[in-house]
């Protein structure tokens, strides 16, 4: 029986997982137990702990900072993913219309998705720059009432973010959704042209359900990216005009770097985990369920 | 069999994944240069017979000998086993010399014994001039002469056959198992095969193994198991097309035991009783090659059926009846085919029939 | 347009039809209004993905005179590389005036251990998960995948800890410690997804010949994961030098990667604005993961799908 623990345990394999059993165990789960653990605590610039119950979230809950941000992220992301997501599968469904030159417009399409995010909030920072960018130019070309500046106005701002980000990240969402039209049997195709069914009914009514893998793709590929959203940010409008486009990712490193309230910070790492958590469980739960019903 | 001692035993083997069983307590005991087929529809367990035989797998309870030595926790290069895969398993990257040589460098053995080796498998598998190419410019029964010779290097006493034929087309798969049967002849060493396949069972085994849900059902030599299933499952598994299985009850005339279904009474003077049997239900199988066909007397049991389809296969005819309202199927040569709406009369005699128990399936 | 130019076309239209393109035969090619709108959408929808980069091009060769003209589409009138110049050597950050040059070599130093390191523990593990996964294995991966979807400001902190601790924090080793870590969920599951998809009859003829944990990783596995590896190495490198926000905390003023200091150099600069250097640095810092993404081409797509697709 000696042996057969020792095939269990293959020894090589756990030492060649050494780093992954570090980053699964010592990061993902003791330091995301730490995370939680300090924003029960009074930290400033180090970790204490000086245990004060739910004080920093009450803080937290507080500070229109704070609230603000929460507003920010509901609304980008709503509004990117659902943007992405049309305008991805827009282009998707073009693409796959046997059109000339599809490598050239796939290129085109999806370029920036491999450039920085800094890259891209600086370029859009620039285009929608009152002083130099579209305004100006097309107010030097004669149409003298034309406003366009979104970025200077509080009520705006997150628009052009959100512009920013179909621009960085539709292209992806197109990528994924022309592998899954593609992925659909052709006979599927003839199949509805024999019944006659118009063509944009066969897209909604037939092939869209049968893609349910790559929508489900291309949206949790969305969320990851809307819940990290941070240099984006940084790099287009820095949090403002005044902190009217702050976002949740943005205020947790400012109140760990600049404000040394580590605390309260973490009470706010705190409060984005919990998002997915509840996310992750439920798609857990489903997925259970499926292969239970598969299995039984 | 018995003349020259055992090569594999497997004593109570058992094996469950958490709480789902595989193989409950099976006994096998493999003679010295026997030929043995494991065959059972998938998911009996066969192939995973043969990878705890081969210790790619941990076993739950029992123990494992080969040659004698208790293996069951060795590694699986310390069995002294070659194993042929379905899927042929040849190494993408390697040629197929270095594919045949991988074993004997990684057990580090002299470059002149392993060229020896590599040398002799060649040439009785007819693959020299395949030796300096990648596994991908291969045919596929190339492929799978390659993976026989892979094991065939390992100079071992016992070979381990995986559905090695199964994708094949069926005319390669023709001819490699003739050549699988002459390596056997010229090797004679022990051969486990597992497969699904009845011909290949039928053509290359000593004896069969047949196994369903975990358990071996029947261990005999091929004809015992074709002519005598013990139990109704063995008994529709071979042959193709399946036996006919008929509904019915068995009762006692006098003396004699009659089998009734409907109308029909079926005497079973010359059938061989397993042990006495007692009246009820029952089961009666006939596989359709033993039924005569528009021959007159002379036969146990006659009677005049129906015929429903008539599917001509060349060397044969297939005739689908209706005897009573059962199916009923029988096999007969291209020339006595018949009209597809004839009334036929068939004989045949109950001594070559399988009767089961309508509850347990068992022989009778 | 005239008779001959429909003849000129008409050559070119039958030899796609025959190639099997489109139906041989005499219908006549109809809704042909379908297709105009289907390229003009197509074509608007580029030029909103091309502007943006033609501004930037066209603004980073002319001189701040010419951009105070406010021409924004116009090409340069006098094309210069002096603003590339300035960029690359003389651009400031704050009192630093040595333009981005050293970000670029910080980048370079980061970006390469931190890929090698990541894909080989990735390529390990996936390949340990997928043929040798002992007790708990599994739990482990578990762990791993979900943490490719947590926050990273939850983990942030308790690694500016960790690393502190042991000295590692804001140094060179220590960012590619933090690239290692957030690689290893992604490429985790890339190379376990890539590892199940091999015949597991090849592990165990490696077995039977005698083969162990390593050998077999190294003589039959690793040889045949050229393309997965090619996947995993676009993704770490574009990923890696596209970084900001681990650059920024965790390299150290010193090691501060490129995209870091172009933010510096563009977002922190006071008095006048030099838009043409400005935009001379960002094309500058893009063009790495452009250049990868141009030659991979197809592979680039295969690589987001892949690193996409969970489970």
């Amino acid at each position: 029986m000696q042996k057969s623990w020792r095939r269990r345990f293959h020894l090589p394999a756990v030492i060649g997982t050494i780093p992954m059993i570090l980053v699964a165990v010592g990061v993902f789960v003791i330091g995301i137990g730490f995370s939680v653990l300090w924003s029960f605590t009074s930290s400033k610039l180090f970790p204490t702990y000086d245990f004060v119950g739910l004080a920093q979230y009450r803080r937290l809950w507080a500070d229109s900072r704070w609230l603000v941000s929460v507003n920010n992220i509901w609304f980008f992301g709503l509004m990117s993913i659902t943007c992405n997501m049309v305008f991805g599968y827009l282009l998707a469904v073009f693409m796959d219309q046997r059109i000339r030159q599809e490598d050239l417009f796939r290129s085109i399409f999806l370029y920036p998705f491999a450039m920085s995010l800094i890259v891209t909030g600086l370029v859009w920072q620039w285009v929608l720059d009152p002083n130099l960018g579209l305004q100006a130019a097309l107010r030097n070309l004669g149409w003298s009432s034309f406003s366009f500046a979104p970025l200077v106005d509080a009520d705006t701002a997150l628009y052009a973010l959100v512009v920013a980000g179909i621009w960085q990240g539709s292209g992806v969402t197109m990528a994924i959704l022309l592998a899954g039209l593609r992925g659909v049997d052709e006979e599927i195709w003839k199949a509805a042209r024999v019944d006659g069914i118009p063509t944009w009914r066969t897209h909604m009514s037939i092939v869209a359900p049968m893609m349910k893998g790559a929508f489900a793709t291309a949206f949790v590929l969305q969320c990851v990216g809307v819940v990290r959203v941070y240099d984006l940010v940084i790099a287009m409008t820095g949090g403002g005009p005044g902190i009217s486009t702050s976002m949740p990712a943005v205020y947790v490193i400012q109140l760990i770097t600049v404000r040394q309230n580590v605390g309260q910070g973490m009470a706010a790492a705190t409060m984005m985990l919990l998002p997915v958590l509840v996310v992750l469980a439920f798609g857990g739960i489903l997925l259970w369920r499926r292969n239970r019903e598969a299995s039984a | 069999m018995a003349q020259n001692g055992t090569s594999v035993s497997i004593q109570d083997l058992s094996l469950s994944f958490g709480a789902i069983s595989v193989l409950h307590t099976l006994n096998l005991d493999v003679a010295e240069g026997e030929f043995i087929v494991l065959l059972g529809p998938s998911g009996c367990g066969k192939s995973t017979l043969l990878n705890c035989i081969a210790g790619l797998l941990d076993i739950s309870e029992g123990r494992i000998f080969i040659k004698g030595k208790n293996v069951t926790w060795e590694e699986p290069k310390d069995r002294g086993i070659g194993m042929v895969f379905q899927s042929y398993a040849l190494y993408p990257q390697m040629t197929v010399e270095r594919n045949l040589s991988f074993g004997l460098r990684v057990a580090g053995l002299p470059k002149e014994e392993i060229d020896k080796r590599i040398a002799r498998a060649a040439e009785i598998l007819q693959i020299e001039p395949l030796l300096q190419r990648k596994p991908s410019a291969l045919s596929g029964g190339q492929r799978q002469r390659v993976a026989i010779g892979r094991a065939l290097v390992r100079d071992v006493d016992v070979f381990l056959f995986d559905e090695p034929l199964s994708n094949l087309d069926a005319k390669l798969r023709a001819e490699l198992r003739v050549e699988i049967k002459l390596l056997h002849r010229k090797l004679q060493n022990t051969m486990i095969y597992v497969t699904h396949d009845q011909i290949e069972a039928m053509t290359l085994a000593d004896r069969i193994a047949v196994m369903k849900g975990g358990v071996i059902q029947q261990l005999d030599a091929p004809q015992t198991i074709y002519n005598r299933p013990v139990n109704r499952f063995v008994a529709g598994f071979l042959g193709s097309p399946a036996m006919n299985f008929i509904d019915g009850r068995l009762e006692k005339v006098g003396s004699d035991w009659q089998f009734a279904f409907e109308d029909v009474r079926i005497p079973l003077a010359t059938y061989a009783f397993e042990k006495e049997p007692t009246p009820g239900p029952a089961v009666f199988g006939m596989r359709p090659e033993h039924v005569a066909f528009n021959s007159g007397a002379g036969w146990p049991f006659t009677a005049t059926a129906n015929v429903e389809v008539v599917e001509p296969m060349g060397s044969d005819t297939l005739v689908w009846l209706k005897l009573g309202k059962q199916n009923f199927t029988v096999r007969v040569t291209s020339e006595r085919t018949p009209n597809n709406t004839d009334t036929v009369s068939i004989g045949f005699d109950p001594m070559r029939a399988s009767l089961f128990d309508a509850q347990t399936g068992n022989r009778l | 347009m005239t008779a001959g130019q429909i003849t000129a076309i008409q050559p070119v239209q039958e030899a796609q039809d025959q190639a099997g393109v489109g139906p041989i035969g005499p219908k006549p090619r109809r809704i042909s209004a379908g297709r105009i709108g289907l390229y003009a959408f197509l074509v608007v929808a580029a030029l909103f993905f091309l502007i943006p980069v033609y501004i930037m091009i066209v603004t980073s060769l002319k001189g701040m005179p010419e951009i105070r003209l406010g021409h924004l589409f116009n090409l340069p009138s006098e094309p210069t590389f002096q603003p590339w110049a300035d960029a690359w050597l003389h651009a400031c950050t704050g009192r630093d005036c040595n333009g981005l040059s050293p970000g670029f070599y910080n980048s370079v130093k980061i970006t390469l251990p931190s890929v090698v390191i990541s894909i080989i523990c990735a390529s390990i593990n996936g390949y340990a998960l997928t043929f040798w996964p002992y007790k708990g294995a599994n739990l482990l991966f578990g762990l791993l995948v979900f943490g490719a979807f947590v926050p990273y400001q939850v983990v942030i902190y308790p690694l500016i800890i960790g690393l502190s601790s042991v000295g590692l924090f804001a140094s060179l080793p220590g960012i590619i410690i933090v690239h290692t870590i957030f690689g290893m969920p992604i490429l985790t599951l890339l190379f376990r997804n890539f590892y199940a998809a091999i015949p597991v009859e090849l592990f165990k003829a490696a077995r039977v010949d005698g083969a162990g944990f390593w050998r077999i990783f190294l003589h039959i596995m690793l040889p045949m994961s050229v393309p997965i590896t090619v996947v995993a190495v676009i993704l770490q490198v574009t990923g890696i030098w596209n970084d900001f926000l681990f650059g920024i905390v965790f390299a150290g003023r010193p090691n501060w990667p490129m995209t870091v200091q172009l933010n510096n150099i563009v977002n922190t600069t006071t008095g006048v604005r030099e838009y043409n250097v400005n935009m001379a640095a960002t094309i500058l810092t893009a063009a790495v993961p452009l250049i990868i993404y141009f030659v991979s081409g197809r592979w680039f797509v295969r690589g987001i799908a892949a690193g996409a697709v969970k489970g």
